[in-house]
């Protein structure tokens, strides 16, 4: 507001105030910039989360996005599902497995917590203990690995 | 989150990147100038005066930050005039020509070089030779340092690089750790472990975050 009463003033005459004006706006431009690379970095930040982590964010990091973010999230969301269904024929192609090229199908994994009964494809369930040692079809662990609860063991 | 998070990188040249971190922390590098006329109320704002009412007489030395600079200088030259810090003048070109790798650029201004591209958006009278000079310096400071940080980016492992690191300036800090990265990448792929998946950085960070919470 003090800007807006000195506008008006040197609007009226007193041309060394010009200055003045420039001077706070160049303060406004500043805080703005600021603000506006922040939040950006915050969006690159949460779509990150997105390829390492899954599409399941854990309510500890929930709790720290706004409204906003959480919206971004979603949206950004489908726009890769929708993506990844296009590509790749039929079924579409998940871009965000086998980030590292893959050896074998599969893989021994080590539990690091507890994290309850997990199932695959051929129907049997696992309990995933601490410390319990399974070989498992890589293209279902590896999100688990990903998330710190599955540890993968090289032999 | 190493993998696929990318900051904005900071800008090449005379420009900077409007949305990179790097680039505001660089523009909040103070530049020494002078008040071409009198500036009234801004005493307050910049510290130096009591009263709301005073001015800033003319002709007095001002020390601005650089995006402050950059927004209150015009080609007419009416409001603040800017001068080179000391780093970027003759006495300390001679040093760097003589050798370049004793100076610790870290204390000189953590942007040498992301800093002094910006001082050539200002005309200064002086400024096309100090231009020429100045890019011919800064090149060959750079080749000068460069070989010694690629050097010792490429043959540290698992070594502690503080002592290194401490000498050099945001830009060349930024080249090290591409170079530790690259060597580390590759280690780990003698070693056997470029196919094995780990669990992403982001979320063991967080892992310690909430252990912390937890305890304290």
């Amino acid at each position: 507001e003090r800007n807006q009463a000195d506008v008006s003033e040197a609007k009226s005459g007193r041309t060394d105030l010009i200055f003045l004006i420039r001077f706070r706006h160049c303060c406004l431009l500043r805080n703005q910039r600021c603000l506006l690379a922040y939040l950006y970095d915050r969006l690159l930040r949460i779509r990150a989360l997105r390829w390492e982590y899954g599409s399941v964010l854990p309510n500890t990091i929930q709790f720290h996005m706004s409204a906003e973010e959480v919206e971004w999230f979603n949206r950004y969301k489908k726009s890769l599902a929708t993506y990844m269904r296009s590509v790749g024929g039929e079924e579409g192609l998940d871009l965000t497995q086998d980030i590292k090229p893959p050896k074998s199908l599969y893989i021994e994994v080590r539990c690091l917590k507890d994290h309850g009964e997990f199932e695959i494809d051929d129907g049997t369930t696992i309990l995933l203990k601490k410390n319990s040692q399974h070989f498992l079809p890589r293209w279902k662990c590896e999100q688990l690995i990903r998330q710190g609860v599955l540890e993968h063991v090289l032999s | 989150m190493s993998d696929s998070y990318f900051p904005v990188v900071p800008g090449l040249g005379m420009e900077e990147n409007f949305l990179s971190l790097d680039d505001i922390l660089m523009s909040q590098e103070k530049l020494p100038g002078r008040a071409e006329s009198a500036l009234p109320r801004l005493a307050v704002l910049l510290g130096q005066g009591g009263g709301s009412a005073e001015s800033v007489p003319e002709g007095s030395k001002l020390e601005i930050p650089l995006w402050l600079a950059k927004g209150l200088h015009d080609s007419k030259r009416r409001i603040i005039s800017v001068e080179l810090p000391k780093i970027y003048k003759e006495a300390w070109r001679t040093v760097f020509s003589a050798d370049a790798n004793v100076v610790d650029l870290h204390k000189m201004g953590p942007y040498y070089y992301g800093f002094g591209s910006q001082l050539l958006n200002f005309e200064n009278p002086e400024n096309p030779e100090i231009a020429q000079t100045d890019c011919v310096c800064f090149l060959q400071t750079f080749i000068a340092r460069f070989r010694r940080i690629m050097d010792s980016s490429q043959n540290a492992y698992n070594e502690d690089t503080s002592a290194l690191v401490a000498r050099l300036d945001e830009l060349e800090r930024a080249l090290f750790q591409v170079g530790q990265k690259g060597l580390n990448d590759f280690q780990c792929w003698e070693k056997g472990q470029a196919s094995q998946i780990t669990a992403s950085s982001l979320v063991q960070n967080y892992g310690k975050r909430k252990l912390a919470e937890v305890d304290g």
